[in-house]
């Protein structure tokens, strides 16, 4: 359904107002808060270790949000709010960017976090974080005075906002890390001390991570809650049974949509899909552009005609899943609605695979079609669901299941593949999550989410990068808009739907982390009704 | 003697060596490597990300290389860093010993002192009904997958009636005394130790049965009856010591494949042993660990098989003459 575009833009415009005026309002009272109590979170992330300056993914993000703090916070829109600074203000020609650090601001050891600190931090991210992307632009960390911080850029790079937030560039302790050895293998990464609202007390491997409250944390009064337990559990099964038996309170990241149905119905438990702006998860469909047929682009375009997304979101996925149609999510900036979006038509479909010389009378088209291993509902389903669906257009497809995630991983970064079912985060950016997968200059063997499409247009990447550096955030979304319409309609890869995490917690729990980056960001807010 | 003892030394670090060999090259076969592993895990990561990493681990030097270097360190007792965890592969192993040990000794007493009981009972009368329950039973139980087992016993006592809890060995959110951490643990081991016992017990109460009927067909067991010897004497030690014998080897050789046993059961209830880790660490291609994992469960096998050996000779006398 759309609206007349004069409503709709009066109505985005309102709820933009009502949004900025909730993020700026404190977010409750502190007399109504109550302070202590222990939050138990199930999960089924096991992180290697608990350093996300060096180490990206969910896994450690959930608690290196708690144990570190960052420059940067965001609520439940992308509109960034202070948290270790207080101010920043870019340079008018947008390359330098510089940060205010709150006074008195301690690590968990008691020491002052200064400027020395944060660009020690930002370098050490610079230097080994896998998203290589996020700080590529910068040039230079000073550190003119011990509570300003300068970023200087050799071009504009408006998405240094998010990247200074969430798990993404946390502030570690210089005189604690900076020791000589090499900060990927650091022991020190297995029980960090931070600068974030809480201290990890005990870490055991695969089963339980223990993140006691910071009584000196430099936000007065918080966090509220004591403790936060995560513990670990096999499968989505056993966590859910941990929540309905009150052992754990609160479960992120839960997409098991039959399992998310049946929580709904429980009494005390509440259902909520808010907190995954940022990771922005998409369920997608790849193709194997360099394929003898795929490389045909009516054949793709005959394949996503003849997938019917409405089946998949409201039979396979119980309703929960919202359909996908491009490089974002709905919930992202730079999301808009006039790419090519490939609704259900078989006629369509036929007439494009007779056109290319396949179906009846033509050649026969045989394709295999991988996905990504254990992620049943999101992966499995939809594979099996595309044979079928393919076969009424005559086109055979072997589902090609993997033992495990290296083995599909191999299969997918070696082009060992025709077309695969995936999974992609956004992470908050398009800079960050989402270039990665189309620009030319990214096809590279061997590495998993890369352009393991070999797609390559070179007007894309003029789009893209572009809009990279555009400050101005309407003719940001605007090139953006352009690059996702051609993408689309090259389609290297056809959108499915986007991935139903969503939060399940118990009705003890207030102030659930519902800001675009959910568990992924400090949880000092959290507390739990006695 | 001394050569006796000599040469199974011997044996036995050629046994090791070959198994390490064996098993370096077979983890190799598995499509994917550390590097793509930690990349999955991190939602990607750049190409000079993943060189680093497999320059660190050495993934980048011919495969023979990589073997003769493994191998020369763990000659010096040094099995490496677990690629996965960062952490020493020693560390990482000594820690989720005590848990696998606990789980399947607890799981293995069980058993035995009841799968034998068991077995006696239907031995009593092969024909009447008790037999044929416990015949029944063990079949079923002996079929039944030992994951399957554990979910219905996690869907039973941990969700329908919940009586244990159905993951992990202890209850980090309670705090108290030493006696309250130790109930904890022996509240968490119920379900596991349940689940991995049953399959024992089932063999064990088959084979009890079996060798018990062969045992009371035997010569000494009618002479026993025709000197006059009560029937609780004829079965409570002529035959039952002598019947124990195929039993006793069994369970030895399943101590020693006490990995293998626990790595289903842990998996289903995140316990925090050997057989765990063991899973986790093939799912990353966590070379080192993997073989570490192998090299302790190897000599954990040569070690119960001494055991069983020394135990079977306690019971035959006849084994314990002659060589």
């Amino acid at each position: 359904m759309t609206l007349p575009p004069a409503f709709s833009r009066r109505f985005l415009l309102a709820g933009a107002v009502a949004l900025t005026a909730l993020a700026t309002a404190p977010a409750l009272s502190a007399q109504e808060a109550q302070k202590g109590g222990t939050l138990v979170l199930a999960s089924v992330h096991k992180p290697r270790h608990l350093n996300s300056a060096v180490q990206s993914g969910v896994a450690t993000a959930v608690p290196a949000a708690q144990i570190f703090a960052t420059l940067l916070r965001y609520g439940e829109d992308f509109t960034p709010q202070p948290y270790l600074a207080e101010s920043w203000a870019f340079s008018d020609d947008s390359k330098v960017l510089t940060l205010k650090l709150r006074q008195g601001a301690t690590f968990h050891d008691g020491s002052p976090i200064t400027a020395e600190d944060v660009i020690w931090s930002l370098g050490v991210v610079k230097d080994n974080h896998p998203f290589s992307s996020m700080l590529a632009p910068v040039e230079a960390f000073e550190a003119p005075d011990p509570q300003t911080v300068v970023i200087r850029m050799t071009q504009p790079h408006p998405a240094i906002l998010l990247v200074l937030s969430a798990s993404l560039t946390p502030i570690l302790p210089k005189h604690v890390f900076d020791d000589g050895q090499d900060i990927k293998s650091n022991p020190k990464n297995n029980l960090p001390i931070g600068s974030g609202p809480f201290k990890v007390t005990a870490f055991e491997l695969g089963q339980h991570i223990i993140l006691e409250r910071y009584d000196g944390f430099f936000l007065e009064g918080k966090p509220y809650l004591d403790r936060i337990v995560i513990r670990q559990y096999q499968d989505a099964n056993s966590g859910v049974l941990a929540l309905e038996s009150g052992e754990a309170q609160m479960f992120p990241l839960l997409d098991g949509t039959r399992l998310i149905r049946r929580l709904e119905k429980s009494g005390n438990l509440t259902v909520t899909d808010k907190g995954y702006a940022g990771i922005g998860p998409l369920n997608w469909l790849a193709f194997n552009t360099k394929h003898p047929a795929l490389s045909d682009l009516r054949v793709r375009q005959a394949i996503a005609y003849a997938i019917d997304r409405d089946f998949v979101t409201k039979a396979l996925h119980s309703g929960l899943s919202k359909p996908a149609i491009e490089p974002v999510v709905q919930g992202s900036p730079f999301y808009t609605e006039d790419v090519e979006r490939y609704d259900f038509d078989l006629d369509k479909s036929k007439a494009l695979l007779a056109e290319a010389g396949y179906g009846e009378g033509g050649k026969k088209l045989e394709l295999r079609i991988d996905y990504m291993p254990d992620i049943e509902e999101q992966q499995r389903a939809v594979a099996e669901y595309v044979k079928a669906a393919l076969a009424k257009v005559g086109i055979a497809v072997t589902v090609r299941s993997a033992p495990d995630f290296p083995t599909w991983s191999q299969r997918v970064s070696s082009y060992d593949f025709d077309m695969t079912m995936d999974q992609v985060f956004n992470w908050g950016d398009p800079v960050i999550g989402v270039n990665r997968t189309y620009l030319c200059s990214n096809i590279r063997q061997g590495i998993i989410w890369s352009n393991t499409q070999q797609y390559c247009n070179e007007e894309v990447d003029k789009l893209m990068n572009a809009a990279g550096v555009e400050p101005d955030l309407a003719k940001r979304q605007q090139l953006y808009a352009q690059a996702f319409k051609q993408i689309t309609t090259d389609i290297p890869i056809h959108f499915i739907n986007e991935v139903p995490y969503h939060t399940v917690y118990s009705q003890a729990v207030q102030n659930p982390p519902v800001s675009i980056w959910g568990t992924m960001g400090p949880m000092d807010e959290v507390w739990l009704k006695q | 003697m001394f050569r006796r003892i000599l040469r199974q030394l011997l044996y036995a670090a050629a046994l090791i060596l070959a198994v390490l060999v064996l098993n370096f090259l077979l983890i190799q076969l598995a499509p994917g490597d550390p590097a793509e592993v930690i990349a999955g895990e991190m939602g990607g990561a750049s190409a000079e990300v993943m060189a680093a990493i497999r320059q660190q681990y050495g993934l980048d030097k011919p495969l023979l290389t990589q073997l003769g270097l493994y191998l020369g360190r763990a000659l010096q007792g040094d099995l490496g860093m677990s690629y996965f965890y960062n952490r020493p592969v020693v560390d990482l192993i000594l820690s989720r010993l005590g848990p696998t040990m606990l789980l399947v000794a607890t799981a293995l007493g069980f058993a035995l002192v009841v799968g034998t009981r068991l077995g006696m009972l239907a031995s009593r009368n092969p024909r009447g009904i008790a037999s044929a329950v416990v015949t029944v039973l063990s079949l079923v139980g002996y079929s039944a997958p030992v994951f399957w087992t554990g979910l219905m016993l996690v869907i039973l006592f941990g969700a329908t009636i919940p009586l244990f809890p159905i993951a992990g060995m202890i209850d980090v959110v309670k705090q108290g005394g030493f006696l309250s951490r130790i109930l904890d643990i022996a509240h968490h081991l119920v379900l596991p130790a349940l689940t991995l016992g049953l399959v024992y017990l089932a063999q064990y109460s088959r084979l009890t049965r079996a060798s018990m009927l062969e045992v009371l067909g035997a010569d000494y067991i009618r002479t026993a009856r025709a000197k006059g010897v009560s029937e609780r004497q004829v079965f409570g030690r002529h035959a039952f010591r002598n019947a124990l014998l195929p039993v006793v080897t069994v369970a030895g050789m399943q101590f020693g494949a006490i990995i293998s046993g626990a790595v289903l059961v842990e998996t289903v209830f995140s316990w925090p042993g050997l057989g765990t880790l063991a899973f986790q660490s093939i799912l990353a291609r966590d070379y080192p660990t993997v073989l570490g994992i192998l090299f302790f469960s190897t000599l954990i096998v040569i070690i119960a098989n001494l055991l069983t050996d020394f135990v079977s000779r306690l019971l035959d006398p006849r084994l314990a003459g002659g060589r």
